[in-house]
């Protein structure tokens, strides 16, 4: 890519929002300590700097009540970058995002837009325990109404959001938070990545790895491992999973007979089952394997390393599954 | 009445007593429906309460935004809707206001600044607090009334929302319907201490009225908008008033909550519409005949409204995967 730098995921999130607030000045974040505190995490510093207080608005401690107002504020001529600061916080918000902000455009006969984007995270393996740890994607993308995005690296992070903020529905878009120091290289200027167009990382003939957000760079890793073995693995990184982008997997699925998808929720019915389920019904013909699914272990997050580390899916893990896939073992 | 300053002029008396009328009519003739197995589902009624929301909208401007509750056909009413579309939706035909998508816990009338009925009690105070959010945002004047009943005090929501609102000087009025019953319990029985003390604990100013008395109602809220659009919002009203029916069409057989005696007799010496003809008629501003007559108006249009929304074909099948998304 021309004048591209490696910047991290941190950084591309701030340049795609700076970017839309200087393009668009209807477009304001609010949440918890987002202005002069940038988040925990220090995401969005130097925004209040920029954009000051009234563009970029700290929240008391109370997200139900944030989220509602950005969303009736989105009804009413404005686009809201709601900050939730750890993805666990969406038990917090569900009434306002999926009974109110999912629903009112399809409530109200199409008069009605919510354009909102609602940023927040997932990943475990940062010691932080069961209620700062989860990966509830799935929970979000079960409701007819938002949009999901799991952006996978510093470049999708920064086009992803930045046609999140221009889209006209309420889009819940996941980052990573053990990405947000991962640098990647990303074009200076416009990067619309569309919604619903998966990205093919590495082409393959043995086995599809479909991964998302975090997992995608598992998935990469498992297929390196695997070319030692002589495997070819193909790795497919949806982007959004609503819309999902079913054509990209299919013909991939078609082409390698084989397929494991792995997704950092949990594995009992998540994302990892959505899309298997399709795989099965669409390209069943196809197939020389059953589909894996490899999600997070069907547990609270816990707190302590030797534990926790055992709940998430790694490079070795889908290498070994796809191992059995390719050998005829499963 | 408490009409001492006359706040207006006959024709705005007039329209007041005529969409207080309106208001009535319209539960009337959708309770039929309801109890005629004409009407899919069921309905909550507003009548009764329609000082309320007429003395409120009544100050308001069409630009100026309400959002509703799923008793809400009163408030939709008096912020301008037409009977047509509203018995449309009713009956979730496709010239309703949401093409039937929404029906009666969800009228939408974003043309008279209807931000919609919410069937989640509480679950607008959000999207009203944020509505005034923007017209602070964008630099409009635009004021935003929050309806809400009794019950929905109840709901954390309101205070966070209540919270931000003061804090930012929002240009928004939380309107409390208190009509004595939260669905099917007393109010008594589920809120402790004073309502508008919930509103003062954050320094928002709060009145309490009679919410059966239009002219008070509209009085204040008058006062209360130009405030606001000045930006001295938030603000907080505590409007007393009594729901006729019960929680909803099909709450028939309600004495274990309500006794029959109250209801008589809030319907005869406390009713809203009975007691502003009075006074017009008292003031010399239309006579009993005047005001017959635009019951008998009102009640003609509704009855074509009916017929007209029976006869309304449904929305296509092919409607039921339309707008899940803004395309």
């Amino acid at each position: 890519m021309t004048n591209s730098r490696n910047i991290t995921l941190s950084e591309a999130v701030n340049e795609a929002i700076a970017e839309e607030m200087r393009r668009d000045p209807t477009v304001f974040v609010i949440g918890e300590d987002v202005a002069e505190a940038g988040t925990p995490f220090k995401i969005l510093s130097g925004l209040v700097e920029e954009f000051g207080t009234d563009r970029v608005v700290d929240t008391p401690i109370a997200e139900p009540g944030f989220m509602g107002l950005a969303v009736g504020a989105a009804m009413t001529g404005t686009r809201p970058i709601v900050d939730l600061m750890f993805g666990d916080f969406l038990f917090l918000v569900m009434d306002q995002l999926c009974n109110q902000a999912a629903k009112t455009h399809y409530m109200s006969g199409g008069k009605l837009n919510v354009p909102l984007v609602l940023r927040t995270n997932l990943g475990a393996t940062r010691r932080s325990a069961a209620q700062h740890s989860q990966s509830l994607h799935a929970l979000v993308a079960h409701i007819p109404g938002l949009k999901v995005a799991l952006p996978s690296s510093a470049y999708e992070a920064k086009g992803l959001l930045k046609s999140a903020i221009r889209d006209n529905n309420p889009v819940v878009i996941f980052e990573d938070k053990l990405m947000y120091n991962d640098r990647a290289p990303v074009p200076e200027g416009e990067v619309l990545i569309p919604f619903g167009e998966a990205h093919v990382l590495r082409e393959g003939t043995d086995i599809t790895l479909v991964g998302t957000s975090s997992m995608v760079q598992v998935c990469n890793t498992a297929a390196e491992i695997l070319a030692k073995d002589d495997i070819s693995a193909e790795v497919i990184d949806p982007r959004t999973i609503v819309p999902l982008d079913e054509e990209t997997i299919l013909t991939s699925v078609r082409k390698t007979s084989r397929a494991i998808v792995v997704d950092e929720g949990h594995q009992n019915f998540g994302v990892t089952a959505e899309i298997a389920s399709r795989i099965s019904e669409k390209a069943f013909y196809y197939l020389d394997a059953p589909v894996q699914r490899m999600g997070a272990m069907d547990v609270p997050v816990p707190f302590s390393p030797a534990l926790e580390d055992l709940t998430v899916p790694t490079s070795e893990g889908v290498a070994a599954c796809a191992r059995a896939a390719v050998r005829g073992e499963l | 009445m408490n009409a001492k300053k006359p706040i207006s002029n006959t024709e705005d008396y007039l329209r007041m007593y005529r969409q207080m009328v309106r208001i009535r009519v319209f539960e009337d003739n959708a309770n039929q429906l309801y109890l005629s197995a004409k009407m899919p589902g069921l309905t909550h009624m507003y009548s009764g309460e329609e000082a309320v929301a007429v003395g409120i909208c009544e100050a308001l401007t069409v630009s100026d935004k309400i959002t509703s509750t799923h008793r809400g056909h009163g408030h939709c009413v008096a912020k301008g809707a037409s009977f047509k579309e509203m018995f449309c939706e009713l009956l979730g035909k496709e010239e309703g206001y949401c093409r039937g998508k929404g029906g009666s816990m969800h009228i939408a009338d974003q043309s008279n600044g209807n931000l919609g009925a919410n069937a989640i009690v509480g679950g607008s105070m959000g999207i009203a607090t944020g509505a005034a959010f923007t017209a602070k945002f964008l630099g409009k004047d635009d004021v935003t009334v929050c309806f809400f009943g009794d019950g929905a005090t109840a709901q954390g929501l309101m205070y966070e929302v209540m919270n931000m609102a003061a804090l930012w000087s929002l240009p928004v009025i939380y309107a409390c319907e208190n009509n004595g019953y939260s669905e099917y319990t007393k109010t008594q029985e589920i809120a402790a201490g004073s309502i508008t003390a919930r509103a003062e604990a954050f320094g928002i100013e709060a009145h309490q009225v009679d919410g059966q008395d239009v002219l008070a109602v509209n009085e204040l809220t008058q006062k209360l908008v130009a405030r606001a659009r000045k930006g001295e919002g938030p603000f907080f009203v505590e409007l007393m008033t009594y729901r006729y029916h019960g929680h909803h069409v099909g709450d028939i057989n309600r004495e274990y909550y309500r006794p029959k005696e109250e209801e008589a007799d809030w319907k005869e010496h406390r009713d809203p519409i009975k007691r502003f003809g009075a006074w017009l008629s008292k003031e010399g501003i239309a006579t009993q005949e005047d005001l017959d007559a635009m019951q008998a108006d009102t009640r003609a249009d509704a009855k074509a409204a009916v017929d007209y929304a029976l006869e309304a074909k449904y929305p296509d099948g092919a409607e039921v995967d339309m707008h899940v998304y803004v395309e």
